[in-house]
């Protein structure tokens, strides 16, 4: 048992401590048959050979984040994933990368996180894997998740179907997991508690993706946030996006620390945010479903596909009715001066 | 709010007709240029309104040899480089912060005390703040350099490259681009040094110069009133920002910035060198002097590359007029610190404007 504060070398070493470790602090926690069996695979029975797989690594820092933390962004990152891929998340596995030293404490509380996450969002963690590695060689502790989705009957999201007046959908406020980061990493005490909107999407999207049937497109704005994902749709379709700044979802909070720090929201990274691409006729029943989901209370229509006349552009109508271009970020974003 | 935004735009429509000529405004503030860009207020400017971005981003109007100063400290090892974010990309001689090797030597820092504090945290080293900006970050380093003088800090020092912005716009106007017609001067420098700061502009070149807040009505309302006075021949002193700017501004913060600097002659990239244009440590203070501790002299540093940041900070071009924009020079790839700094009126055009080009140019 936990006889050890911290995570040694050998934790990760295939030997007695490592058996320990997955006995006593991770198959409690992920408890479900298949894993259960400790095999070299998971062997899964699915309902369909119609499958979305994908997998993401997690890297976050810091660790414990408001709204969050690492286990859970680890869970809810790739069910999203998934989830705008137009598929029901099923089975996922676990690899975590420990660095030596590393405290049980806190391994044990993005466990929990794991667990919950992964019961909230129905899904079982079905293989997994440790290594550990020597003080320097990670930081702290990363995590890769794998998952595995049905898809849903009868649904093909992709850039192919998306055609000129199409509706963007949101399914709320923009920018709040990266600001909520950025500000707990470079250390900025604000007052107002930001927090990460990390969440899992899985079940708001089926709930669209069974009942309405315009829906064309869908992907979570993570890194980059809504402005890359609509360059991306933008440069893959050749058609050109208008959006409009005053219906973008946006808390004040998270708003006020963006231009505290020079950031544009748009550029910012979501974690519980879907963009959805929908045909003008069905853009009202999505909008109702979203509002009637936790997830999708502030959801909005924030702007249509239209015809691009010179070169594919994703632009912003600003709030005093100027226009502007989105372009895609850089990538890394600075703090500004003063 | 939209019926100020109408009542402004009506006002500039009816100076412009008045006027029947281009008019040319220079905004001296980098949070200015980027709330022009981002809001897209050229948008449904009158083409006769010409916006001109000025020399008010603190990292573009520093000079080459600053830059070069700084990657220069960040190669000895026992350096430690405590630097604003907007500095790490920009080119210098053989790299840049971020592209160096030394960048375990290099820290982001957001604020002077984050600085200070690396000094306290690294007493083995010695931690180099490049401290830059105008009047609105000065006083924050002279509060760190009072601290670390009460605590006895032995291993803090200042780079100082603080700059003023009135003798700026003094030799703009005097010798470099005779066609600016007023000034949208910076709200954030005006909350300090109070908006009578301006007045020898307006008296000795009558120019109106008018404060305004970053929020896009306010930028609006500013430019306005400008236009107002240009169409009816004035030159006036004006703020319409009253909420945050004074006449006298903060009077204590001046005073710091007297207490621990002085003026002194030094190079502006763009403009060259200007009178008692930049703030140096006194003498008292020279102990914390990184120009003094570690043998930097001032040199003047020219442009690299055709790099025309120069002339575009000074309002004699506009960014897509340089060779370089767009082409080898860009936010993944900056040549000269106007593409760096996010107030960058280069990064500007190219993150908000470029697409739009053809449109803008009428």
């Amino acid at each position: 048992m936990a006889k050890h504060d911290t995570i040694l070398l050998a934790h990760g070493g295939g030997g007695q401590l490592m058996d320990e470790l997955i006995r006593h602090h991770i198959l409690p926690k992920l408890k479900n048959d298949i894993l259960a069996e400790l095999g070299d695979s998971a062997k899964l029975k699915l309902a369909s050979n119609s499958i979305c797989f994908t997998t993401d690594s997690y890297v976050v820092k810091p660790l414990f984040f408001n709204g969050g933390d690492i286990g859970k962004l680890a869970v809810c990152g790739t069910i999203n994933d998934l989830a705008v891929a137009g598929s029901k998340p099923v089975a996922l596995s676990l690899s975590l990368v420990i660095e030596e030293g590393f405290k049980f404490d806190l391994l044990e509380k993005i466990l929990d996180s794991i667990s919950q996450a992964a019961r909230e969002n129905n899904v079982d963690i079905v293989t997994g894997d440790i290594k550990t590695v020597e003080v320097g060689a990670a930081d702290q502790i990363f995590i890769n998740t794998a998952g595995i989705g049905i898809r849903l009957p009868g649904v093909d999201l992709g850039f192919g179907k998306i055609a000129v007046g199409d509706k963007i959908i949101v399914n709320g406020t923009i920018g709040d997991h990266g600001m909520t980061i950025i500000c707990q990493r470079e250390d900025i005490k604000f007052r107002s508690n930001l927090k990460s909107d990390c969440a899992g999407l899985s079940e708001l999207t089926c709930c669209l993706l069974e009942n309405t049937s315009g829906i064309k497109f869908m992907r979570d704005p993570t890194r980059g946030g809504l402005a890359a994902t609509l360059n991306e749709v933008s440069r893959a379709t050749g058609l050109s996006i208008e959006i409009c700044e005053a219906d973008i979802p946006v808390s004040p909070a998270v708003q006020a620390a963006a231009d505290m720090l020079g950031f544009d929201l748009l550029n910012i990274a979501n974690e519980g945010k879907f963009v959805a691409i929908v045909s003008p006729e069905s853009a009202d029943a999505c909008m109702t479903i979203c509002r009637n989901h936790p997830l999708g209370k502030k959801a909005g229509i924030i702007g249509q596909v239209v015809k691009t006349r010179d070169v594919p552009l994703v632009e912003l109508i600003t709030k005093i009715g100027g226009r502007r271009v989105v372009q895609m970020p850089y990538g890394r974003e600075l703090p500004r001066i003063c | 709010m939209l019926e100020r935004i109408y009542k402004a735009q009506r006002s500039i429509d009816t100076a412009c007709e008045r006027l029947g000529r281009q008019i040319n405004i220079m905004e001296v503030c980098g949070t200015h240029t980027v709330a022009i860009f981002r809001n897209g207020i050229k948008s449904i400017l009158p083409k006769k309104i010409k916006l001109l971005s000025g020399p008010g981003c603190p990292v573009c109007v520093t000079d080459q040899s600053y830059i070069d100063s700084v990657l220069k400290l960040a190669d000895c090892d026992d350096c430690l480089i405590a630097t604003y974010g907007d500095m790490v990309r920009v080119p210098g001689k053989g790299g840049s912060l971020e592209t160096k090797r030394t960048t375990a030597n290099v820290k982001v820092v957001l604020s002077s005390e984050d600085a200070l504090q690396l000094a306290k945290d690294n007493p083995k080293k010695n931690v180099v703040f490049v401290a830059v900006g105008f009047e609105t970050t000065a006083p924050a380093t002279a509060v760190v350099v009072k601290e670390a003088a009460e605590q006895g800090i032995n291993n803090f020092f200042v780079l100082s490259g603080h700059k003023l912005v009135v003798p700026a716009m003094r030799a703009l106007l005097s010798r470099i681009n005779h066609n600016i017609d007023g000034f949208l001067c910076p709200g954030h420098v005006s909350a300090i040094i109070g908006y009578s700061a301006f007045a020898e502009i307006v008296q000795d070149f009558a120019r109106p110069c008018v404060v305004a807040g970053f929020e896009p009505v306010q930028i609006l309302e500013g430019l306005a009133e400008i236009c107002r006075q240009i169409s009816v021949g004035k030159a006036e002193l004006k703020s319409v920002y009253s909420a945050v700017v004074t006449e006298k501004g903060n009077v204590s913060a001046q005073k710091m910035i007297a207490e621990f600097f002085e003026p002194a002659d030094g190079y502006w990239r763009g403009l060259g060198k200007i009178k008692k244009s930049t703030l140096k440590l006194k003498d008292k203070y020279s102990r914390f002097d990184a120009f003094k501790q570690f043998g930097i002299t001032e040199t003047p540093g020219g442009d690299t590359n055709g790099c025309r940041c120069g002339e575009v900070l000074c309002g004699l071009i506009e960014p897509p007029q340089c060779a370089l924009f767009e082409r080898s020079c860009t936010p993944q790839t900056p040549v000269g610190p106007c593409m760096v700094s996010s107030e960058g009126a280069c990064a500007a055009w190219f993150k908000y404007g470029r697409q739009r080009l053809n449109d803008d140019n009428g």
